[in-house]
């Protein structure tokens, strides 16, 4: 897995939760990339474990309503920013059953 | 010696009972799809693929598939969606093999086709296309799309049922739709309303073998129609009462139904008086039995949903059931004596079979 490979223009760390690791074996909970907006980061994601990106993003397209994606500590939208550098926790909300 | 499959969707995952065609011992497998609800179970026998329809509150809709009878899974949503804009599809209900294709029908109401075996779906527009769509209203599990029947010798012909829209018809292969509720009620619009075009809560839609009669069983009754849908008949005289969700079809015999009634939509939807039967009727639906024999007969507080009972295609045929409960029920005589085969499952969505030789 290119894990790394792509980090150098502008370089994040998506982190990612067992849950979602779980359903697309051999994906790490760490994953570094190069992604200017959390749109890029999904597409990115989407790109090396491909159907990744419709478990985060809905077709409207928006980031599902049960999925957090966090930049910063803030919670984020598809055409959020990320800064260079910084790590986007991907996180499933709480949920009853 | 025949392999006999019972496919369990449950709200938390997939299972397989397994027996041999004595169906007498049974063994468990599972959970299935990461614990993910899984509303329809099934098996394409022509190619040996199990796929299972679901959806997850966090992530989407998808088609889960085995090509190994549930050693190794994947899952899929890619083409599983409407334009952007759109509400996006929340879940797959149902889904059904034929000639090598797969459709799925999903919620809010849609009909998607596979030509890959789960793989890619393309959506199936005309029925979105239909001038009532706008008027559409959700049942309470939604606005989804749970039958979809075919005529295995048109290809052309497909019938669908969403809840609570009705019963809808294709001759073209999906791309002209008409609905076909004619002589079922409505029982929940105005007086003077309760034979609509559309709008009926068809609860589970089923092909009798052989021809060209459908059953369904209805918010609003059970009905038979003998012309493809175009008129339907109550067939409710002679049971407890006129709600229910599944039906099942003989594998063989068009006469003969089995049907689950509950006590009523706003009494708990539990067998009636505490004590549970499976209807059967060998005539059409002119004249029922009620098969009880090894079924709960007091304190039973269970409701059976809409895709959780089935038949196999041995001789005599099998026939099982699920309950919210958790609890899965056989028998391997028609109905006449039956046994619960798992006992602690979470809630029970859909149970189908697959009998391999």
């Amino acid at each position: 897995m290119e894990i790394g490979h792509n980090s150098g223009d502008h370089p994040i760390v998506a982190r990612l939760q067992g849950v979602m690791v779980d359903l697309f074996p051999g994906a790490p909970r760490r994953v570094e990339m190069s992604a200017r907006t959390v749109a890029e980061m999904i597409d990115e994601l989407d790109r090396r474990w491909p159907g990744m990106g419709d478990r985060i993003r809905d077709t409207r397209p928006a980031i599902r309503k049960h999925m957090n994606v966090f930049v910063e500590g803030e919670r984020a939208r598809l055409e959020t920013e990320i800064p260079r550098g910084a790590e986007v926790f991907i996180i499933t909300a709480i949920s009853g059953g | 010696m025949a392999k006999v499959m019972v496919l369990i969707g449950t709200k938390k995952g997939a299972f397989i009972a397994e027996s041999d065609e004595a169906r007498k011992e049974w063994s468990l497998r599972g959970p299935f799809c990461n614990m993910w609800p899984i509303h329809h179970f099934i098996a394409d026998p022509a190619t040996g693929a199990l796929h299972g329809a679901g959806g997850n509150e966090w992530f989407g809709p998808a088609i889960w598939t085995s090509r190994d009878l549930g050693e190794t899974w994947t899952h899929s949503s890619q083409g599983l969606a409407y334009e952007a804009g759109k509400e996006p599809v929340a879940a797959a209900w149902s889904v059904a093999p034929r000639n090598g294709e797969l459709y799925a029908g999903v919620q809010p109401a849609g009909l998607f086709r596979s030509t890959d075996g789960g793989e890619t779906f393309e959506h199936i527009e005309g029925l979105q296309n239909h001038p009532t769509r706008p008027e559409w209203n959700p049942g309470g599990a939604g606005l989804i799309l749970h039958s979809i029947v075919f005529d295995p010798k048109d290809p052309e012909r497909i019938w669908i049922g969403i809840s609570s829209a009705g019963v809808f018809y294709t001759e073209d292969g999906g791309k002209t739709w008409e609905p076909r509720n004619k002589g079922t009620r409505a029982d929940f619009f105005p007086e003077d309303q309760r034979y609509p075009e559309f709008g009926q809560c068809v609860h589970n839609l089923v092909r009798a073998a052989g021809s060209d009669r459908l059953y369904q069983q209805n918010h609003c009754g059970m009905y038979r129609s003998d012309d493809a849908g175009q008129s339907w008949q109550s067939i409710e005289e002679g049971l407890p009462s006129d709600f229910g969700f599944p039906a099942g079809a003989h594998p063989r015999d068009p006469e003969t139904l089995f049907l689950i009634p509950l006590n009523g939509a706003e009494k708990g939807r539990f067998v009636p008086d505490g004590k549970a039967a499976v209807w059967r009727t060998r005539d059409g639906g002119r004249t029922w039995a009620d098969l009880r024999n090894g079924l709960p007969q007091e304190n039973a507080y269970f409701g059976v949903l809409r895709q959780a009972m089935a038949t196999d295609r041995l001789e005599p045929a099998g026939v099982y059931f699920g309950t919210g409960t958790g609890t899965l029920f056989a028998s391997a005589d028609e109905g006449e004596n039956w046994v619960s085969i798992a006992d602690h499952l979470p809630t029970i969505s859909s149970v189908e079979t697959y009998v391999i030789d």
